[in-house]
């Protein structure tokens, strides 16, 4: 056994959401990405004297509609907080935030754990809190640059209880939030761009023991993948530590994505006092149980949600209720499929086959598919009632349909010949030109050699032109072989 | 030219042709320059001023000037004028310019008063006798040898020696009625929500307000009504109606006034300031309105709460004067924390780092239940006890200053003797009442002292008509 398996550890996830907002949280200034330096600043975001911060309504509702999405209790009376502390990218000199007051409190995720069970990481708080400009330290020989186009743009934060037990676990847990801030539309979740951020709070201890170990902070992780690597990089080190009788240091720690490792930032003798207190220059916001109401009306459906409907209500496998509930564009055209067809497994097999096929080879974004849920519906049940042949729809229809969008499945199957011959008056005939043409092999399968039975269906689609129901087909060549 | 005590005989004389707007901005400049040695004004604003001035006078000859044409206003320099320098009397806005205007000064402006200067003020707006200026004391015009009072001790002596018909002042623990009565000038502190902060470089956020001085009650109103309510930029403004003040400056009936007991029993308070409360407390009974004395037994927690409160919130307003974005910064400055410590050390005067560290320390981990937690509680208190007694009474009528104004450097060895300047009029701030100062005493000392009168929350009417009734009865 190595020293790792004699410890677990514990983990704990900060993660900050910027929020897509069209303006700043306390300002009327743009918030966007992208905008060259320094231009989406007003004598608000500028911390000029005199300004004052007004709250941008649309970060209560994102608030409510990210807590009603993880299950929280939505708090009534939402008081703003001052953090105080200096920096260049700050220019107030303190962050509004929330302190004593998150909007949001005990909540809940559910992920699988190592072992592919569920496992529920509880959520402390979500609180509303504004971001600090950007300080650029590697574009300038000498000097920091700042770009305060950041500065102000609203923020959720979102806290773990220190549920999380593996690096795997944080990672599960990360690709779920950011699902499901893409899912409410509230985030664009760009780790790359620092539109998604995640800390971990890292400890470990001895199975079997109470008491939490020292716990480091680890920042500067700008992937999901790599909040991984980090953990995994802290694991072996704090174990190392302490199995070697050492103690951690309580510090925070920056993540170094070229090596892998990390290295101290801060201890946590230099922490920060930030003298928290009541931001006096707003007012606190009530929340209303009526305004909670009209917010969840208007929520848009939840990969958990939708995943539990496949699975269970439409007898989808878990993963292919994993893949059509992955990005919310792919689901909501699937429900949108599912409201044209009855046929939901037909309907997932063709979204996560021909259609995604299609989307993947071009590069495309579901919303750019030119096919609408009704017609490919409509090219579904075409199939589904024995119509056209899965093979002819898969490869002759749904090519015509992506080229000619406004016509139906039918309209392109009729003018390309496609029906399928499923009268069986007209198929008996077929069949019998085919047993006629072969009476030497009729007797062989007589005589119980009956794999020649495929060279007689193949017989009755070329005389059908491929327009023979293969099904209907097969069961009329067996009746007509097995009489005479 | 004929000195104006009020916007009325300015506009009659305008009206009348007597006058012209540029005439009388020409006017309040010439005396502006031969009373520089008070040190009142930090910046004449004379171009801009007589601009304006030549507007408003095309304006009145097309019969379009607004309800304020001929009311010539300067402001204490923590009020933010687009394109204008404005530093509350701090180094550490050396040259800083604001890029926009105070909700104030544009609804004084939208309605054609002339803005003639910024006045020389306690840096940051913290003091009691403008000797915190880093720019120079402000002499009384009473008496030069003495302070105006503060911290808008540069507005009542610029109104008080006529270099302007009314100023502006902020107030938020005195700073607008303490020089008021100082300087024998109206000061008036509205209530906290009613005049927006949109363009007023904070002190203490929950505490600030700015407000009207004035010679007469009717200019008081007339501003008031112009600069009150509702404006988007400020969460914290009242969406209440503004009343045409002016049009109701009429005591109606019979009115309840409480004053307190505690006040004019504390130590300190001058004697003849004493007998001058009381004798108007003789005059309103005669008149057959009722005066009773009312118990406040919590006179010796104002001026601790308010200390501590003012400057936990300053600390953090102040925070944003840090070198790096504008405004001073040290030339002995080497990196970013030497940019900090030295900056602030250098920019800021000695009273305000005073008051920095004691909010710092208030609001730190491990003290912050023990002051500011505790402060907030007791201004609860103080609210709701001030509350009670306004639910029984109209008003509340007490001194506004325990004296007259004293020399400089009289209080200067000793801060808490200073503090001790605010006790009657901090109140009004913990609580959010409106509260003005009214110049009805004259000291045999030669000085003049106002009267304090405190009303009910966005209750201005009534407590400006009282106040006229006042100064007509002094």
């Amino acid at each position: 056994m190595s020293i790792y398996d004699k410890y677990e550890t514990i983990i704990g996830l900060e993660v900050h959401t910027q929020l897509l907002t069209k303006s700043k949280a306390y300002s009327n200034d743009a918030a966007e990405y992208g905008a060259l330096p320094n231009t989406l600043v007003s004598p608000v975001t500028l911390g000029h004297p005199g300004t004052l911060p007004r709250a941008n309504k649309r970060v209560i509702e994102f608030g409510v509609r990210l807590g009603l999405a993880l299950q929280c209790t939505i708090r009534e009376r939402n008081e703003y907080a001052r953090k105080n502390y200096f920096y260049a990218d700050l220019p107030k000199g303190y962050q509004i935030t929330q302190d004593k007051t998150p909007i949001c409190t005990n909540g809940l995720v559910v992920i699988k754990d190592d072992n592919g069970n569920d496992k529920t990481i509880r959520i402390q708080r979500i609180h509303m809190e504004e971001d600090a400009g950007k300080s650029i330290h590697d574009q300038d020989p000498t000097d920091t640059l700042v770009d305060l186009n950041r500065a102000g743009v609203p923020l959720l934060e979102i806290v773990t209880e220190p549920d999380i037990r593996s690096a795997d676990e944080a990672y599960r847990y990360l690709t779920e939030i950011r699902k499901l801030v893409r899912y409410l539309d509230i985030c664009d979740g760009n780790m790359e761009e620092g539109s998604l951020r995640c800390d971990a709070n890292i400890s470990v201890r001895l199975k079997g023991d109470e008491k939490f170990g020292r716990r480091v902070e680890v920042k500067n992780m700008n992937s999901i993948s790599n909040v991984k690597r980090a953990i995994e990089h802290e694991i072996t080190r704090l174990v190392d530590i302490v199995d070697a009788g050492g103690t951690v240091d309580q510090e925070t720690r920056s993540f170094e994505a070229l090596t892998g490792t990390t290295f101290s930032l801060r201890s946590k003798e230099a922490a920060n006092d930030y003298r928290y207190f009541p931001e006096p220059d707003l007012l606190p916001v009530i929340v209303s149980q009526q305004y909670v109401e009209e917010v969840r009306k208007k929520m848009p459906p939840l990969p958990h949600e939708l995943f539990r409907k496949y699975t269970d209500a439409l007898g989808l496998s878990g993963y292919d209720a994993g893949v059509l509930t992955d990005t919310k564009e792919v689901a909501l055209y699937f429900e949108d499929v599912l409201h044209h067809s009855k046929n939901a497994k037909a309907a997932a097999n063709w979204v996560m086959g021909p259609v995604k096929s299609f989307l993947n080879e071009r590069a495309l974004h579901v919303s750019q598919f030119p096919v609408s849920a009704e017609r490919l519906a409509a090219l579904i049940d075409l199939v589904e009632g024995n119509k056209v042949s899965f093979a002819m729809a898969a490869q002759r229809i749904f090519p015509a349909l992506i080229e000619s969008p406004a016509k139906t499945p039918l309209q392109l199957a009729e003018e390309m010949n496609l029906v399928q011959e499923s009268n069986e008056d007209a198929l008996l005939d077929l069949i019998r030109q085919a047993v006629a043409k072969y009476p030497e092999k009729v007797t062989e399968y007589r005589a119980g050699k009956k794999g020649v039975h495929g060279l007689f269906m193949g017989e009755v689609m070329k005389l059908s032109k491929g327009k023979a129901d293969p099904k209907i087909a097969n069961q009329l060549l067996t009746k007509v072989l097995d009489e005479q | 030219m004929k000195i104006y005590l009020s916007l009325a005989d300015i506009q009659r004389d305008l009206g009348s042709g007597e006058l012209s707007c540029e005439a009388l901005v020409k006017s309040y400049l010439e005396r502006i320059a031969a009373n520089e040695h008070l040190n009142a004004f930090r910046e004449v604003f004379s171009e801009s001023a007589l601009a304006k001035a030549s507007e408003v006078d095309q304006k009145r000859s097309a019969g379009k000037a607004g309800k304020l044409a001929g009311m010539v206003i300067a402001l204490k320099d923590n009020i933010c004028y687009k394109g204008h320098k404005v530093a509350v009397s701090s180094k550490i806005l050396e040259g800083f310019i604001s890029v926009f205007s105070s909700t104030v000064v544009e609804r004084l402006l939208a309605e054609d008063a002339i803005i003639i200067g910024r006045t020389n003020c306690d840096e940051f707006a913290m003091g009691s006798s403008n000797e915190n200026s880093a720019f120079g004391n402000v002499a009384n015009p009473h008496d030069i040898k003495r302070v105006p009072g503060g911290s808008s001790g540069g507005s009542t002596a610029a109104v008080a020696a006529n270099l302007c018909l009314a100023a502006l002042g902020t107030d938020t623990g005195g700073s607008i009625r303490q020089p008021a009565s100082f300087c024998g000038v109206a000061g008036l502190k509205p209530t906290y929500g009613r005049v927006s902060r949109w363009g007023i470089i904070a002190y203490a956020s929950s505490f600030d307000q700015v407000g009207p001085i004035t010679h007469t009650i009717e200019d008081m109103a007339a501003i008031l009504e112009v600069i009150s309510g509702m404006d988007e930029y400020d969460a914290t403004l009242s969406s209440k109606p503004v009343p045409a003040y002016s049009k109701q400056l009429e005591v109606t009936g019979k009115k309840r006034i409480a004053y307190l007991e505690d006040c004019l029993n504390k130590d300190g308070l001058d004697p003849e300031i004493k007998q001058h409360v009381l004798g108007f407390v003789e005059k309103l009974r005669a008149e057959g309105h009722t005066v009773e004395p009312v118990s406040f037994p919590y006179l010796d927690y104002l001026v601790p709460t308010y200390y501590v409160l003012t400057t936990a919130e300053a600390s953090s307003n102040l925070s944003r004067y840090d070198g790096v974005h504008y405004g001073y910064r040290s030339k002995n400055a080497y990196d970013l924390e030497s940019t900090y410590k030295k900056s602030r050390s250098e920019g800021f005067g000695p009273e305000v780092q005073r008051r920095i560290m004691l909010g710092t320390f208030v609001l730190s981990a491990g003290y912050y239940d023990a002051y500011y937690s505790k402060g907030q509680k007791v201004r609860r208190l103080l609210r709701d006890k001030t509350q009670a007694i306004l639910d029984n009474y109209d008003f509340i009528l007490l001194p506004t200053t325990p004296g007259t104004a004293f020399e400089f450097g009289a209080n200067s060895a000793d801060p808490i003797k200073m503090y001790l300047e605010d006790i009657f009029t901090v109140q009004a701030n913990l609580t959010g009442m409106p509260a003005i100062s009214i110049p009805t005493g004259k000291h045999s000392n030669g000085l003049p002292f106002g009267i304090q009168l405190m009303g009910r929350r966005f209750e201005e009417g009534e407590l400006l008509a009282m106040s006229k009734h006042l100064l007509a009865a002094r």
